[in-house]
């Protein structure tokens, strides 16, 4: 798919495999929902094309467009809408019906996709009685039932609350498996269990995309990083591991294991857990305050924010060039007098510093 | 308005208590005529009046007529309502005062169009009459007449039910696999049933009460185009009695028809 709708700004490619699932990462107004609707056929791209198991959906130059129900496109969105004026079993059996199947064949086969999400019990009930974890499992055996091939969910578990996320999560998890489908998140947990890749969309682009582990593990894009939950800076490496930061010097780092290192010249990034960055106070200066010995990082920085985290506190700290987060206990923390405003010198050990070519 | 027997839990209303003059006023404004009217209804002959030949033969027509006319607004005015709620965008504004031109016209003025069009001598008339049709004084044109002016009721309520609805529920289906055709019989049409149903009271009930446009187009014959509302206005002139005796028949067919199929959504359905 390779589309372009000029109100929204949005100028994509993109590519799912067969039996793949994908999911599209990117802060909100990216155009993630766009692209749903170009492909699910509710908006028409501007130029560009897309082709499904060999079949153009549209195709702007030639003046194909495809009207959503000849698509086999499904939409499973935010919030389940069941129809309520039908029965749950009615509900699911709308795609059947739709295609033409006999009303005796309609319901077995949403008997046969409500037991797939466990909701065979809920069959009579209308979508009022249902709960919102239960609507959206019948939504997901409702979108199954069309038989789709692409399966787009569009944020499955936003409106739901967070203890009916997990099971449809798992459950998710069991019929995405060999299916083709393109799921929009904002959890990294989403796309580690969901999705065997990943496409960060930013601005109306894509500006990553690459298998979900190795993506998370080794983001290139400042959002991938901070879904993965990593400190990220941008640089330009002047040796092996070592990454120039415009305004915030030197970056000394490691080049990773098993991956090509970053060579001298090379528009690079260094990555960081926030559990590896130490914080300092900053009493007289920079030097006598910063431990010697290992080849480390060290950075002034101005606490923005302090913001609990399980058992951890996590300090937004202000350097000249970018946002850098530390983990610390709470007992540290205090020892430390930290309120937003204070000036810290962060540390970071270079063994505990990737760098990589963007 | 008599109070519900439990009164509802309320929160803050901020209702100025004086606004309850004016409603007052409205309200005892449309009560106290009908109470007027029964206080000269000769109860005695109430039934030899109203069930007169003449009488039963209006009511029977009235009923008729605005049955067919309610069933022309629901072939001719759900189209129209889907296509000014869903259809696109350009020129809508036009096709909606255009529609609800005969909502503000007099109903008189709307008669003499009908007959200029479609009289023996008007517009498409004329060619009707060389094929040996003629609607102008038929039964036909009374129906024809109650739908021009009863279509912007079912319009109006059925396009607001149509937008409150959203279009959300139809593109769900269509990413289903269903066409649009059967995303109309299925999705569409069952969602907005109790703005459906609303509309259709409405003009059933503005059929009913029909006067100016049909006596312009259709002529006042007994038993062909004679309505309840004509014959009441034409016994008003010969036998006051009668007159009222019928008029009565109306209110209470018309509250009927508001009670019975239409009950508390009126007001919603109006608001929308």
């Amino acid at each position: 798919m390779d589309a372009s709708v000029r109100d929204r700004g949005l100028e994509a490619a993109l590519d799912v495999r067969d039996g793949e699932t994908v999911a599209l990462l990117g802060p909100n107004g990216a155009g993630k929902s766009t692209l749903f609707a170009l492909a699910a056929g509710l908006l028409r791209a501007d130029a560009g094309r897309a082709v499904l198991d060999g079949r153009t959906l549209f195709d702007g130059s030639a003046g194909i467009w495809v009207p959503p129900h000849a698509r086999g496109v499904a939409l499973l969105a935010q919030e389940p809408l069941l129809f309520p004026h039908l029965t749950v079993l009615d509900n699911v059996a709308f795609g059947p019906r739709a295609e033409g199947a006999s009303r005796k064949a309609g319901r077995q086969a949403a008997e046969h996709w409500l037991g797939e999400v466990d909701a065979v019990a809920l069959a009579d009930r209308r979508p009022a009685q249902l709960s919102g974890g239960q609507a959206q499992r019948v939504a997901v055996a409702r979108a199954l039932a069309a038989a789709p091939r692409l399966l787009l969910l569009d944020e499955p578990f936003a409106a739901l609350d967070v203890a009916a996320a997990p099971a449809l999560r798992r459950l998710l998890r069991r019929v995405l498996a060999d299916r083709t489908a393109l799921v929009i998140t904002h959890e990294a947990l989403d796309a580690h269990m969901l999705a065997d890749r990943v496409v960060v969309l930013d601005g109306g682009r894509v500006v990553e995309e690459g298998p979900t582990a190795e993506l998370l593990e080794r983001p290139r894009s400042r959002f991938a990083a901070g879904l993965a939950g990593l400190n990220f800076l941008e640089g330009r490496t002047t040796a092996p591991g070592r990454l120039h930061v415009e305004g915030l010097g030197d970056v000394f780092g490691t080049g990773p294991a098993e991956a090509d290192p970053a060579l001298p010249g090379d528009d690079a990034v260094a990555v960081f857990r926030p559990a590896d960055v130490a914080v300092y106070p900053s009493r007289s200066g920079l030097a006598p305050d910063v431990p010697q010995g290992s080849p480390r990082n060290a950075w002034r920085a101005v606490v923005e924010e302090l913001e609990p985290r399980g058992p951890q506190v996590r300090v937004h700290a202000a350097t000249p060039r970018a946002t850098v987060v530390a983990d610390l206990t709470p007992a540290s923390a205090a020892e430390l007098d930290l309120v937003p405003g204070a000036v810290v010198v962060l540390v970071a050990k270079a063994a505990a510093v990737t760098v990589y070519p963007a | 308005m008599p109070a519900s027997a439990r009164p509802e839990p309320r929160g803050y209303s901020g209702l100025p208590r004086w606004l309850y003059i004016p409603a007052g006023l409205g309200v005892l404004f449309v009560l106290v005529p009908l109470v007027g009217m029964l206080t000269r209804v000769d109860w005695l002959h109430f039934v030899p009046l109203v069930t007169s030949d003449s009488s039963l033969a209006a009511l029977r027509l009235s009923l008729e007529t605005a049955l067919a006319s309610t069933a022309a607004c629901l072939v001719l005015g759900v189209p129209m309502a889907l296509v000014l709620a869903r259809g696109p965008a350009r020129g809508r504004r036009w096709l909606r005062a255009l529609v609800l031109l005969p909502l503000v016209l007099p109903p008189v003025v709307g008669g003499l169009a009908l007959l200029y069009t479609f009289g023996r001598l008007g517009l498409v008339g004329r060619l009707l009459d060389v094929a040996g049709v003629q609607l102008a004084f038929t039964t036909t044109a009374v129906v024809m007449a109650q739908t021009f002016v009863s279509l912007p009721f079912l319009v109006v309520s059925l396009e607001g039910a149509l937008r409150t609805a959203g279009g959300r529920y139809e593109a769900v289906a269509a990413t289903l696999g269903a066409g649009p055709t059967h995303v109309f019989w299925r999705v569409t049409l069952p969602l907005v049933v109790p703005g459906l149903a609303s509309g259709l009271v409405l003009s059933f009930a503005r059929s009913l009460g029909e006067f100016g446009a049909t006596l312009t187009f259709a002529g006042s014959l007994g038993g062909v185009t004679r309505t309840l509302p004509l014959e009441v206005y034409l016994q008003r002139e010969i036998d006051p009695d009668a007159a009222v005796a019928l008029a009565l028949v109306l209110v209470v067919v018309a509250a009927v028809v508001v009670g019975v199929a239409y009950g508390r959504r009126l007001a919603g359905a109006v608001a929308a």
